[in-house]
């Protein structure tokens, strides 16, 4: 179990490090100079040496590969550096936005997953045939669904027509009712599809019918047999789906105007604002190697067919 | 009707008829089918894959297919009509008064929950709370099923148990509640024969202890006939004959069960084949094979084949018996080339295979090739059966279109298959068919040794005899040298000219068929034949000599 542990923990320092250096890569690779979109502004009316001087003051001189062990050395002693572009530090601009977002997400995909339970349960245990395939073809329609469109669907409806949540000044819970909804009807898609699959496959497996064959009744079946055996696939796809949460949260931000990493993103990438770019890569790699990690250490537990596997008493 | 009067039944199917969905239609899969079981007996329901058994059987639990419907007649328990009753009603019946026993045990228990949680869950459905007594029964009936540490094993997952174990723990469940009538679906096709007669023999003790009538799902007339009182001949989802086991095998009265009756291969059969001569070339020679399983950096290394040494004279047949873990297919890869050994010699028709490498070794394998167990595995489907023969052809002996059609062709009269299937795909064939493709395939590149690993064992009697009838005249024919690798040892007694018995990775016993079958030695040699069933079942000298 140590093993297991340790190997996962080195392969998820190994993809920070992979996420930082491909990210310093490409943002140097960028056509574009961050400090001249700054300085170069005719209205600041910056001499030539001067702007040259500030270079310097940056370090944008030194060659490349120097520039990067610089960041790198940074980023391990816990420091994220400056943003040119504001004027300060990384860390402040991202502890600003980070609890919005996270709350954003969290509830987004907390509620994605339930949407999902919810339509895989109804499509499996619905008497009705007709309902059932109408519920099953429910996750082809969500997952087409673009999240900017939804959402501005939902603030047409539920804002402007229903008048239920006012765009402006609504408080702070209220106002995450739309967006959390925008954000988690395209992620519910693909985990419903996946578990109404692995429900399925898991129902046409032996032991289902070894339970039917004692008695038990279809809700008994499938909460303490089909259940079980169906969430680790789906699962997996949530640790990946992770990634599209915070794609969708760049989108959902934008579209309802709320602060947050996303919204961050989005200026930062107009204004090639390198250090908060690559801060933001940085903290969306260090979310998934921590939604995979727990995905994977969550698993043994539910299948204890992969505690041997690492060695565990067996 | 066969019942006597004065006995009434137990469990009474009248005049059933099934059908399934298919697309837009139905399909009538059991026609008016009537049968009974009484009281305490057991009832042994015997067809091949499609006979309609399984569905009869579920039909009697309830838990047939959604697409699948009941279209007349009834099924009674006690006299009372269970055929009509919703999902509702006959939970209370099911696990309590008729129950299960499934036909793979590998598959049929939940891998997330513990034993003791699976067999304990059937008291907690039928009512009872109190836990510890629920945990003192559960033990009992570990205990009761002949495991060892019953502690032990009810916090155990089914990974942890062999196929043997797992089909104990299953029985368990199913005489929990002491129901009047288990339905065992060919509870033993998926384990070794030694593990088979033991859960039959469990299966039979605890029918007579506890007075619980079964009905046996079976393929196998040889375990009908061993354990049964009553056999009922299924066919097409009709009834061929049903009668007391001793009159129906001594005086079949139905074409059909004659006909399963003559092919069923049994152990006391005497088939002749002349001793291969002493002077015969061997096609292959193992010398000490060992092979070993496990990493550089792990300090257990697994021993599959140990010290194992055999010769195979050309135009012979050589059977390898042993049960699952026994290291015969290890062995069989080692002399295909597919596995490296760890020490010992491997040579094939005079080539020395440890010394091939790369395009060496692919030429090689023209002149040995494989016909595997699983028809429906080993054939593409996306490839009709004339591009599947002829691919070998492509691989090692590119020839011009029309002769290679030419060749495909002979191999497909050779096999006994009509033209009409080369543009067929493998799924519109049946698994004696898909066979059939298989050894064309494996002789196309006409090599002088074919590898058959349980090439026979998942197809019907019927179908296996006609496919061993095919490989002796192939063997003939074209003097072939087969490897046969089997666990079943009547089929080896029917085409094998030498044998080899592994267990544990070792030669236990070697030799000429007819004296290791009549003169056995070694004490897993004697269990394993004396496993073989179908001891009840007539000798059939005349038959097998024609």
């Amino acid at each position: 179990m140590a093993r297991y542990i340790l190997t996962r923990l080195l392969q998820a320092v190994f993809v920070l490090w992979a996420a930082f250096t491909v990210s310093f890569i490409l943002l140097q690779a960028l056509p574009g100079d961050e400090i001249l979109i700054k300085f170069e502004n005719p209205d600041l009316g910056l001499s030539k040496q001067q702007i040259a001087d500030i270079r310097l003051a940056y370090g944008a001189d030194v060659p490349l590969h120097q520039q990067y062990l610089f960041s790198l050395g940074r980023v391990l002693s816990g420091q994220l550096g400056n943003s040119i572009q504001r004027g300060v530090p990384v860390i402040d601009a991202i502890a600003a936005n980070l609890p919005s977002t996270l709350r954003l997400t969290v509830l987004g995909f907390v509620t994605a997953a339930s949407l999902a339970l919810v339509i895989a349960f109804l499509a499996t245990l619905t008497p009705f045939a007709f309902l059932r395939s109408l519920l099953r073809g429910l996750p082809s329609l969500f997952i087409s669904l673009p999240v900017f469109w939804l959402g501005i669907v939902l603030i047409q409806v539920f804002s402007f027509q229903l008048k239920l949540i006012p765009v402006i000044g609504a408080g702070p819970w209220e106002g995450l009712v739309l967006p959390v909804l925008a954000l988690a009807v395209p992620i519910s898609a693909p985990l419903a599809q996946v578990l109404v699959r692995s429900i399925d496959e898991v129902e046409t497996q032996g032991f289902v019918a070894v339970a039917r064959a004692k008695g038990a009744s279809r809700r008994w079946v499938l909460w303490r047999h089909v259940f079980r055996n169906a969430v680790p696939p789906t699962l997996t796809i949530g640790g990946v789906l992770f990634g599209e949460l915070l794609a969708g949260a760049v989108v959902t931000e934008t579209v309802f105007g709320l602060n947050g990493l996303g919204r961050l993103t989005e200026q930062a990438v107009n204004l090639q604002d390198a250090a908060i770019l690559q801060a933001i890569v940085l903290i969306a790699a260090l979310g998934f190697v921590l939604v995979n990690l727990s995905v994977d250490l969550v698993m043994p537990i539910l299948d204890p067919r992969l505690r041997k596997a690492f060695g565990g008493a067996s | 009707m066969t019942a006597a009067p004065n006995v009434p039944s137990l469990l009474a199917v009248d005049n059933l008829a099934i059908s399934y969905a298919s697309g837009e239609s139905r399909q009538q899969v059991v026609h008016d089918v009537s049968f009974e079981v009484r009281p305490g007996e057991f009832v042994a329901l015997v067809g091949e894959s499609g006979s309609g058994k399984t569905t009869i059987a579920q039909s009697v639990i309830g838990l047939l297919p959604r697409n699948g419907r009941i279209e007349a007649g009834a099924i009674r328990l006690n006299g009372i009509t269970i055929s009509d009753w919703n999902d509702t009603r006959l939970n209370s019946l099911r696990g309590a008064r008729i129950s299960l026993v499934p036909q793979d045990p590998g598959q049929s228990l939940n891998p997330t929950r513990t034993i003791g949680a699976q067999i304990g869950e059937i008291f907690r459905i039928h009512g009872q709370r109190d836990r510890a007594e629920i945990r003192r029964r559960v033990i009992e009936l570990i205990t009761r099923v002949g495991l060892s540490d019953p502690e032990l094993r009810a916090g155990q997952y089914p990974h942890e148990l062999s196929g043997g174990m797992r089909q104990r723990v299953l029985i368990a469940i199913a005489i929990a509640l002491k129901p009047e009538l288990i339905i065992a679906d060919e509870p033993t096709s998926a384990l070794d024969v030694t593990v088979q007669r033991r859960i039959l023999d469990l299966i039979d003790d605890l029918r007579r202890e506890i007075g619980t009538a079964v009905l046996l799902i079976t393929h196998d007339l040889g375990i009908a006939a061993d354990r049964a009182d009553r056999i009922v001949v299924l066919r097409h989802g009709r009834i061929q004959e049903q009668g007391e086991t001793r009159q129906l095998i001594a005086a079949p009265q139905n074409v059909y069960t004659r006909q399963l009756l003559a092919d069923v291969p049994v152990l006391a059969e005497a088939v002749l084949r002349p001793a291969p001569s002493a002077a015969a070339a061997d096609a292959v020679l193992v010398r000490n094979l060992t092979v070993e399983f496990g990493t550089a950096w792990s300090r257990t290394r697994f021993r599959a084949v140990d010290d194992v040494s055999f010769r195979v004279a050309k135009g012979t047949t050589h059977a390898i018996v042993g049960e699952s873990g026994s290291g015969k297919t290890t062995t069989v890869r080692a002399i295909v080339g597919y596995q490296r050994p760890t020490s010992g010699q491997v040579i094939v028709a005079g080539t020395e295979l440890s010394s091939l490498r790369g395009e060496r070794l692919r030429q090689f394998r023209r002149s040995i090739q494989l016909v595997y167990q699983n028809p429906f595995g080993s054939l593409d489907p996306r490839q009709d059966i004339r591009d599947i023969i002829a691919e070998p052809l492509l691989n090692y002996a590119p020839v011009l279109r029309l002769e290679r059609q030419r060749k495909v062709e002979a191999m497909l009269d050779r096999v006994k298959l009509p033209r009409a299937v080369l543009d067929r795909r493998p799924a519109a064939l049946s698994g004696g068919q898909r066979q059939r493709v298989a050894i064309a395939r494996a002789l196309i590149l006409d090599p002088p040794i074919l590898v058959l690993d349980e090439a026979v064992s998942a197809l019907d009697v019927t179908v296996q005899a006609q496919i061993l009838k095919l490989l002796d005249e192939l063997q003939r024919e074209l003097s072939l040298t087969y490897l046969f690798v089997s666990h079943d040892l009547a089929v080896v007694r029917q085409i094998a000219d030498t044998v080899s018995v592994f267990k544990n990775g070792r030669i236990v016993e070697s030799g000429a068929v007819e004296s290791v079958f009549h003169h056995p030695r070694d004490p897993y040699t004697i269990d394993l034949i004396a496993a073989v069933p179908g001891r009840n079942l007539p000798r059939r000298v005349a038959i097998a000599a024609e």
